[in-house]
């Protein structure tokens, strides 16, 4: 385990992994996370990915990254970092690899191979142990496609494919996937929501699953600028209203129990954060729908009426 | 497993066993010291993972085996260890083969030269259990190095022929090994197990070419954005598959002088005076040969051609054993529907610029979901393709094999299907 401590941002690990220069989008959410990530993980990293945005930074013959990369294919990164983990188990064991070469192998993915197309691969990796980091930047649409509705988009945004018309005036009328409580339910060491804005936060979880063999499992809130319609610049304030507004609740679970790492002492109204983002403008134009914003305020209460006491 | 007679050579340490053709695979991966072996079951490929876990959870093999939970995962972890620079084995088998297709592709993209079993089974829908060759063909342009065989020493074999040819550094492409099901997984043969010593002299390990190591990083898989640069890639994996014909050559001289056994990518059946050749594959050559045999005894000169190595496709064997005959007789146990069989033009394609070119190709589709060829179908196969030699004309589509006997029974089945009416 790690020794650093982090406990403000000068705490933030100098060294860069992934270096500026990928064709990702200006103020990419993912981008943000996957830096920060690396920092902590330190090196000797091989990322195993799926089809999503992430895919094309390392696009022959280019690579930001100083650490290893393998692009797989869409419904099976974990199983891709299961040949890999298995590999450089069985060829050190057999003395065939020295030691030295070992490496962390992390899967980043986006939302939709996590919560759709990837889940059964997913679900196999974590149920056989599988002892590696699993990375989810969740922008909550096929981002890359165009952005598209995923299992993982919340109720009542716009999308590509649930765009709001009159007779669908909330947009996507399906709720988000709990992806976090899939992970959980089948209690891996490790699972935690991130988010680019809480970046101690995210730091030290990261340390801390590095203390455990077995699936250690991320599910980072990843701000898209171009689908959820904001000003690239504003991504990590957006990231930031999600946690201020429960929408986003920051926790962790080890061994299946769940611990809040941030409780908002007072939480923002939804609104707040809906009404900055042109996904979930026809909740305000041209008329408001009251409705469907106060639904999703009384989703957040909800939930966190069952942190609370 | 089941139990298996002992019995060892005379002097030369060669040890004969029974093996069904599941067991005798598995003692292949077993002698090529496999690394990794992912695995997923499916009928009737079963009994070649159950061996092999056996074998690994009992310390007899230093091996990891891992269930994994569908082929496409399966294969996912077989092409990413080959790719990290372990010598993996595994099996699938029909819906399973379709299931993790798109990993076939990514596989041999990859160029991680793993030996992948198939142990052919006919494709749903209807499903069914026995088997053809659309499962196995329909990986045909995968980049996957596909060796067919007929026997259970065959598969054996050429399970150890393909980890030398595929991880041979002027190839670096995976490999298909095809055994039929029931036929072969389930059909008790003696076979001569080789040597361990000798097979570690004839397979050296395995080699990665730039592994995922600590050391030095890499970036795998990565997208090609530039139309030039995928063409390129896919043009240096066909150069790497025709150049596995050679290297498998060497490597059959180098088996022949360690084991005493023969292979070339095709094999020659009573070819030489024939005028008529049958041409076919996998375990129902050897009910072809039996019928070559009946029809020599009536006096025919007729011969059988096995496609032993089908990709890549040995078109120069092709042309040597074929050109100069009057009929071919194509025997695809497969079909391509809505236009016939899928070796059949392969074959044609590589006869045509040849002046002395047979003057009929006849195509057959035979053996669907493991239908049995009779010696009356053969001799119906070849009598219908002398006489459109004789009448200097072509087929005008492929001939469906189908007995009396059958369509009586199918009938039958179908008047009990819709309630007797």
């Amino acid at each position: 385990m790690s020794i650093i401590k982090y406990k403000t941002l000068k705490d933030v690990p100098k060294e860069e992994f992934l270096v500026p220069g990928t064709p990702l989008c200006a103020g990419c959410g993912a981008l943000q996370v996957m830096r920060l990530f690396h920092k902590a993980l330190g090196g000797d990293v091989v990322w195993v990915n799926a089809a999503g945005c992430v895919t094309l930074m390392a696009t022959f013959p280019y690579t930001p990254l100083k650490s290893s990369w393998f692009y797989i294919a869409m419904p099976s990164a974990p199983a891709g970092a299961q040949g890999i983990r298995d590999a450089l188990d069985i060829l050190i064991k057999k003395g065939k690899l020295d030691p030295t070469e070992n490496l962390k192998v992390v899967v980043v993915t986006g939302d939709g191979a996590a919560s759709d197309i990837g889940l059964q691969a997913t679900s196999g990796a974590i149920h056989r142990g599988l002892d590696f980091f699993y990375l989810c930047v969740d922008n909550e649409a096929y981002g890359n496609t165009g952005f598209q509705a995923s299992s993982s988009s919340p109720m009542g945004s716009g999308t590509a494919t649930t765009k709001p018309t009159h007779l669908y005036p909330a947009g996507n009328v399906l709720p988000k996937k709990d992806l976090f409580e899939i992970w959980r339910s089948h209690r891996p060491p490790y699972v935690a929501t991130i988010s680019p804005s809480h970046v101690i936060d995210m730091l030290r979880k990261v340390e801390k699953s590095l203390s455990f063999k077995g699936p250690k499992l991320f599910l980072a809130l990843s701000p898209c600028p171009t689908g959820w319609g904001a000003e690239t610049s504003e991504s990590v304030k957006l990231a930031k209203l999600a946690v201020e507004t429960g929408i986003w609740p920051l926790k962790e679970a080890v061994y299946g129990e769940v611990t809040h790492t941030y409780i908002p002492s007072k939480r923002k109204p939804v609104e707040d954060y809906l009404k900055v983002q042109r996904r979930f403008a026809h909740l305000f134009k041209p008329v408001k729908n009251e409705s469907i914003i106060a639904e999703i305020q009384k989703q957040v209460d909800e939930y966190w009426s069952k942190v609370e006491h | 497993m089941s139990k298996e007679c002992d019995k060892s050579g005379e002097g030369d340490g060669m040890v004969l066993k029974m093996l069904t053709g599941s067991q005798a695979v598995a003692w292949a991966a077993r002698l090529a010291r496999v690394d990794y072996i992912p695995a997923y079951p499916i009928t009737p490929q079963t009994e070649i993972i159950e061996i092999l876990s056996e074998w690994v959870r009992k310390g007899e093999m230093d091996a990891m085996f891992v269930q994994m939970e569908s082929e496409h995962s399966l294969l996912t972890a077989a092409g990413t260890a080959a790719a990290t620079g372990a010598r993996v084995f595994t099996a699938t088998s029909s819906q399973g083969l379709l299931y993790g297709f798109e990993m076939l592709y990514n596989i041999a993209g990859w160029r991680a030269p793993l030996v992948l079993v198939n142990v052919a089974r006919a494709l749903a829908a209807p499903i069914t259990l026995e088997p053809d060759h659309n499962d196995v063909l329909a990986a045909r342009d995968s980049g996957f190095l596909q060796f067919h065989t007929e026997n259970v020493q065959e598969a054996l074999d050429l399970v150890l022929l393909a980890y030398r040819v595929a991880e041979d550094h002027r190839v670096l492409l995976p490999a298909i090994v095809n055994i039929d099901g029931f036929h072969l997984s389930y059909t008790r043969e003696s076979v001569d197990l080789p040597e361990q010593s000798a097979v570690d002299e004839f397979l050296p390990e395995y080699k990665p070419v730039n592994p995922i190591r600590a050391s030095a990083p890499v970036a795998k898989g990565t997208p090609v954005l530039i139309p030039p640069l995928y063409s390129f890639f896919k043009y240096q994996m066909h150069m790497a598959s025709r150049n596995a014909l050679n290297v498998f050559m060497d490597a059959a001289k180098e088996f022949e002088r360690l084991f005493s056994r023969t292979y070339a990518p095709v094999e020659e059946y009573m070819l030489d005076d024939a005028d008529t050749v049958i041409v076919m594959s996998n375990s129902f050559t050897s009910i072809g040969k039996q019928a070559v045999n009946a029809m020599r005894e009536e006096g025919h000169k007729v011969g059988l051609l096995k496609i032993r190595l089908f990709r890549p496709f040995p078109t120069d064997d092709i042309i040597k054993s074929l050109r100069g005959k009057r009929c071919v007789v194509v025997i695809d146990q497969n079909i391509s529907v809505g236009k016939g069989g899928i070796t059949c033009p392969e074959i044609a394609e590589a006869l045509y610029h040849l002046e002395d070119r047979p003057k009929v190709i006849l195509p057959v589709i035979a053996g669907l979901g493991g239908k049995s060829i009779s010696l009356e179908e053969f001799k119906h196969a070849v009598r219908v393709a002398n006489r459109l030699a004789s009448l200097r004309a072509g087929p005008d589509g492929p001939l469906l094999l189908f007995r009396e006997d059958e369509a009586v029974l199918v009938e039958s089945l179908l008047k009990l299907a819709s309630g007797g009416q």
